[in-house]
């Protein structure tokens, strides 16, 4: 057994256990935790094939920001996940019927699963020998597939667009700071000096 | 690169518009400068589709296959920016008056136009998901606008919800269908199945057909319709009965043909079945509403069911069938809706039907267009609709689906019963609360306009006809 197997199947048990234990922990806290160790296995596998782009970009997107952003919401929203289970069981039978027959059915299919004769050579996207992996995935993401990078843009810009439409509340009874109008106050309007003689008051 | 550009000029002029008007008003006059920005996007919609219209002919590809522009796609996008334009202005003092007009609204709608651009001329099955959630994203947003009402939410909350299981199903479709022919074209697709479709392609198409399914509300994909209609601020539903249902009813179109033009047998039982349940649910779930919103809701269900009966035929004039059943159905629903935005009392919104009780004693001509509407969508004979309804008949009589078109018939007559009940209730129904017209003058001459087209359109249908088949022609070889 060469090394790389052996690095093989210690990422692939770690994944699946990664993958297991998110699903059937108690603690939702521990579940982004074992969904961490799932990301990073699987970066693992990347760098086994020669991807190690792709595997950097995995950690840094999903354990970096990803996972964290899960652990936030997990920490500060205040789901009651006891609750959302208990209301899952009241569906369960019926969602583990449907689920067993479309197995099934998927089993059906894929026992005679094949591909098309030319899709094996269809499929592979080689790496021109004279690049580097990285370079050769910017050739295919800003040039081969630049329509569709841009238009993954602009659909973030319509989900940012839309959680500002639908959130923010323009509050008319907040006093806002307006600095142009701090700076451009004149003293001689803004304050008075005055004598006060002692005993008087104004 | 620079050619690939210049066949999409279109999208791109409506995607920096949007992008310099949203940082542009943001900026300066926000909500003030709303219903500026509604004329201006629907003049730009305007400008367009009279491009695209007076445009070059024939077929040109770009993106290495991923975009076409041929005159199916130029159809679908003439009739989706011509009736994305009419829709916001009809909206545009419905939603002022009753504080929901958000500068990002005619800018959202012209996001998604892009989406739909892409949709309908998509080659390639990353290009068409794209399209898709770009336009989905969008109407989800307008969908829930009105943030204070716990009906707009819930539209909004149950159409994503839905949206995105449904966009999950044409993932996994596309994923299936990628897995048996090695690439995600449609050019290179259709070469990898001849003749009967192998198990790994025939379940990839079922399952982006469910996904497409919901898109155009087809039945059993079809619950989400009457909530998000009835839900959504009227002028939004207007627009989701018009525009989407064309993109992506053409997208269907282009999928079935451009990728599994090779196993026509294969998906045409399956349109065939969507489009009989579809009629056939439309027409009966309707009888009992009393809602106008979700009558209408029920109603764009059944004119799917009819224009899949286009498409289930298989051939070049099942196509062309659908395309003119799609634009005379965005005309008659244009109509139907500026009717709707117009009804109110003390100057709220009024959606019952039987609101309508004896309409017609204090607004004649207004009930008279919308009794020519409601006659052209139930097909009775001399109005546009009809002509519709014989293309689409005609088409899968022809395609040997006798049995569909002879159930089309059993279910336009039950269909019938829900919309004549309304024109009952204007002319002869009893004596009630009396109803109010708003008076904006686009509602009105939009109105009057649809209903003119119905009783004009029938002399040679303002030449759609040789355009749809012609665009037809492109789609099937």
């Amino acid at each position: 057994m060469t090394i790389a197997t052996l690095a093989f199947y210690l990422f692939a048990v770690s994944a699946l256990a990664g993958g297991l234990f998110t699903v059937i922990s108690r603690n939702p806290v521990h579940s982004v935790l074992w969904l961490i160790l799932a990301f990073i296995s699987s970066a693992g596998f990347f760098v086994l094939l020669g991807a190690e782009f792709l595997a950097m970009l995995l950690l840094i997107v999903y354990v970096g920001a990803v996972a964290v952003l899960f652990l936030f919401v997990v920490m500060m929203l205040d789901v009651d996940f006891a609750a959302l289970k208990a209301e899952m069981a009241k569906y369960m039978p019926l969602a583990l019927l449907i689920g067993v027959i479309l197995l099934m059915q998927f089993a059906l299919a894929f026992a005679n699963w094949d591909t098309a004769p030319q899709a094996e050579a269809a499929r592979a996207a080689v790496t021109p020998p004279d690049m580097e992996n990285t370079a050769a995935l910017g050739m295919l993401l800003y040039d081969r597939y630049f329509l569709i990078f841009q238009l993954a843009g602009l659909i973030l810009l319509v989900a940012m667009v839309g959680a500002i439409i639908l959130t923010l509340r323009h509050r008319q009874d907040v006093k806002r700071q307006d600095i142009l109008a701090q700076m451009y106050r004149d003293p001689d309007k803004a304050m008075e000096l005055r004598d006060v003689k002692p005993g008087q008051g104004l | 690169m620079q050619a690939d550009l210049s066949v999409i000029v279109p999208e791109i002029v409506i995607a920096v518009y949007a992008m310099a008007a949203l940082v542009l008003t943001a900026y300066t006059g926000k909500d003030r400068m709303a219903g500026m920005l509604v004329w201006l996007t629907a003049g730009l919609f305007l400008a367009l589709s009279i491009w695209i219209g007076i445009g070059g002919d024939g077929a040109r590809v770009a993106f290495g296959g991923m975009f076409h522009d041929d005159a199916f796609a130029r159809f679908a996008k003439i009739t989706i920016l011509l009736s994305a334009a009419a829709v916001l202005v009809m909206g545009q003092e419905y939603m002022a008056r009753r504080n929901i007009l958000k500068f990002e609204y005619p800018l959202l709608i012209a996001l998604a136009a892009v989406g739909m651009m892409m949709m309908v001329s998509a080659g390639d099955l990353m290009a068409l998901y794209m399209g898709l959630e770009l336009q989905s994203l969008a109407l989800y947003v307008v969908a829930s606008l009105r943030r204070d009402s716990a009906r707009s939410t819930e539209a909004g909350l149950k159409y994503f919800v839905l949206g995105a299981l449904s966009s999950g199903l044409l993932l996994y479709g596309a994923s299936l269908t990628y897995g048996y022919a090695g690439s995600t074209l449609f050019a290179d697709i259709i070469t990898a199945a001849e003749g009967q479709a192998p198990v790994g392609l025939l379940f990839g198409l079922v399952f982006v057909m469910s996904g497409l399914a919901f898109k155009v509300s087809a039945v059993p994909f079809h619950m989400w319709t009457p909530d998000v209609y009835e839900g959504a601020p009227t002028p939004v539903t207007a627009f989701f009965a018009t525009a989407p249902k064309v993109a992506a009813m053409a997208l269907l179109a282009r999928v079935v043909h451009d990728a599994f033009g090779n196993v026509v047998g294969d998906w045409s039982q399956v349109i065939a079945v969507l489009s009989l349940l579809s009629m056939f649910l439309g027409g009966i779930a309707a009888i009992g509403q009393t809602d106008i919103k979700r009558l209408m809701a029920y109603s764009s269900i059944a004119h799917m069911g009819y224009a899949l009966m286009g498409l289930a035929a298989g051939t070049a004039f099942g196509v062309q069938a659908m395309l003119i059943y799609m634009a005379i159905y965005v005309t008659m629903n244009v109509g139907t809706f500026a009717f709707i935005l117009s009804m109110e009392r003390d100057g709220q919104p009024v959606t019952e039907i039987a609101s309508l009780n004896l309409y017609s004693r204090a607004y004649p001509a207004r009930a008279l267009a919308m009794l020519v509407l409601l006659f052209s969508l139930a097909g009775v004979p001399p109005l546009l609709g009809f002509f519709g309804k014989l293309y689409v008949l005609r088409a899968a009589y022809e395609g040997g689906l006798v049995w569909l078109a002879v159930a089309g018939v059993i279910a336009s007559v039950i269909g019938a019963f829900y919309y004549l009940r309304i024109v009952y209730y204007m002319y002869f129904g009893q004596e009630r609360e009396p109803l109010e017209t708003g008076r904006s003058p686009v509602i009105w001459s939009l109105l009057m306009a649809s209903a003119a087209i119905m009783l004009v359109g029938i002399i040679n249908m303002f030449g759609v006809e040789g355009m749809a088949q012609a665009a037809a022609a492109t789609l099937v070889q």
